[in-house]
């Protein structure tokens, strides 16, 4: 497997892959060949690359618990914050394009609409994620509170989930399946970290 | 009953459409019988024009025939028109069945020489919140009633899409309960702004626009116009109806477009129309509440959604 430091020079390769759909997306949406409802479109890609940024973060987490994965921890921080970033993009486009900035009506909608209101608690447990991701909050908070904020991806994951799977109208498989991940995922974190060690203990 | 000259064809147009129909129905009989069926869509695209409200600009051919919700091809937007290739409208018979004293598999060659197909621009509301403006042909369903002949018995009519999984990729998977179906009570089938559509831009419906015959009711949200009909019941009770079936606190039976009623997933104030940046206010039953309102006077639409 690869070593910290060579992972690291792969790093900006990794920026551009997770960046590039932002920019080939936003010259579709320019250039007209987003289909014939661009904004439904555009939102549609950012929020569903969002959440897939979101079930990586928790693949890292897992994966880096083994020796040979270590390395991949290196581009968590990066990962989660362009699933934030991506958040936010899926977020302003429903502010901005979709409905104009009529604010009353955006919050009566967040309000009445179950899964948008799942959408938006999720990017609210983000924001306290990406406030304390500099390496500097990790120093002064200490890892152990650091620690248990950052486990707030795992419920900012559920939301989302279920905000994708909310809104399908029928044959809800994919957003079916992205839920099992991230529970399967929740379930390695809690078995691996907290029943295990205690038990060894 | 008065209908706004943006919703139906002129009578000037409509006479020139009669001369057109005619003729074309002549040169197609001197064609042979196969030409003749969809002969009488081949009409001039600008006759449209003048049938539009100053602020309803008609959606392209393109943008209606490119975003279809159309499940028996894909729940993408865009896969009915991909995935509609192998799917084979012609021959094809409706089967008229039920409480009607003609029961009987009706070819639809046959079918539409006995009906007068006309233009008619509707708007289409869908419940997701988006709309279009259509010129469609077809010619009133109240025309195919009276040839059914219903009983007094018959107050409803149930519509189904034909079910053909080989050549409707969809209706291999679960996405919906297959084959889909849809009702009208026999009042709204009866109302003359209610068409079966045969065609729309002067083209013969392509496959992913529900060809060879779907069923237009401009009131109504897009998902009770009922695509590819194979046959059409009446009935004395209420018929199901796929959407309200699988969630009906979502989708009534009705499911009027009604910017008063919200819709829990998408709110009915307001609708993207297609081609246009910012939304645009959603009317009462789409506008028509003038030539419709009277079927639902009396009723809780907040309990009939």
């Amino acid at each position: 497997m690869l070593s910290t430091q060579s992972f690291k020079k792969i790093k900006p390769l990794i920026f551009l892959a997770i960046i590039t759909p932002l920019f080939f997306w936003t010259f579709q949406f320019v250039n007209g060949s987003l289909g014939v409802n661009p904004i439904e479109k555009l939102m549609d890609n950012l929020g569903e690359m969002a959440l897939r940024l979101i079930v990586l973060t928790l693949f890292i987490s897992s994966l880096s618990d083994f020796k040979q994965f270590r390395f991949l921890v290196e581009a968590r921080r990066m990962v989660g914050l362009f699933a934030f970033f991506y958040v936010t993009c899926h977020f302003l486009t429903y502010i901005i394009l979709d409905h104009f900035l009529d604010i009353t009506f955006i919050i009566k909608d967040i309000l009445k609409r179950p899964f948008i209101t799942f959408g938006f608690i999720s990017f609210l447990l983000l924001i306290p994620l990406v406030l304390t991701s500099p390496k500097i909050m990790l120093k002064k908070l200490g890892f152990k509170i650091w620690k248990r904020i950052h486990y707030l991806i795992y419920p900012a994951a559920i939301f989302s989930s279920l905000h994708f799977y909310m809104l399908v109208r029928a044959n809800k498989i994919e957003p079916a399946i992205y839920i099992f991940i991230i529970l399967l995922l929740l379930l390695y974190r809690l078995i691996y970290k907290f029943i295990l060690p205690r038990r060894v203990r | 009953m008065k209908i706004l000259p943006s919703e139906i064809t002129s009578y000037k147009n409509y006479l020139n459409r009669r001369k057109f129909i005619k003729s074309s129905v002549a040169t197609g009989l001197a064609l042979g019988a196969s030409t003749n069926l969809y002969a009488n869509h081949s009409s001039d695209q600008n006759i449209y024009a003048n049938q539009l409200d100053e602020n309803d600009r008609l959606n392209s051919f393109e943008e209606i025939t490119t975003y279809n919700n159309f499940y028996e091809f894909g729940m993408g937007k865009t896969d009915p028109s991909e995935n509609s290739g192998n799917f084979k409208p012609k021959p094809w018979s409706i089967s008229l069945e039920g409480l009607i004293n003609n029961p009987q598999v009706l070819d639809l060659e046959k079918l539409l020489q006995q009906v007068t197909v006309e233009d008619r621009v509707y708007r289409l509301r869908c419940v997701e919140a988006w709309s279009m403006v259509i010129p469609w042909q077809g010619f009133p369903l109240s025309e195919l009633i009276k040839i059914a002949d219903p009983l007094s018995s018959a107050k409803f009519i149930q519509f189904v899409t034909v079910f053909r999984p080989e050549e409707m990729p969809g209706q291999n998977k679960r996405l919906l309960p297959w084959p889909y179906v849809e009702g009208l009570r026999m009042d709204e089938a009866m109302h003359p702004l209610t068409i079966l559509s045969t065609g729309l831009y002067g083209h013969e419906l392509l496959n992913q626009s529900g060809a060879p015959l779907r069923l237009v009711v401009p009131w109504k949200y897009g998902f009770k116009s009922i695509k590819s009909i194979s046959s059409i019941r009446f009935v004395d009770k209420q018929p199901e109806a796929t959407w309200s079936m699988l969630a009906p606190s979502e989708y009534g039976f009705y499911s009027n477009v009604n910017n008063l009623v919200d819709h829990p997933r998408w709110s009915q104030g307001t609708e993207r129309r297609i081609g246009e940046f910012k939304r645009r206010k959603t009317l009462m039953y789409n506008g028509y509440e003038e030539e419709v309102g009277y079927l639902y006077e009396g009723m809780d639409l907040r309990k009939y959604y």
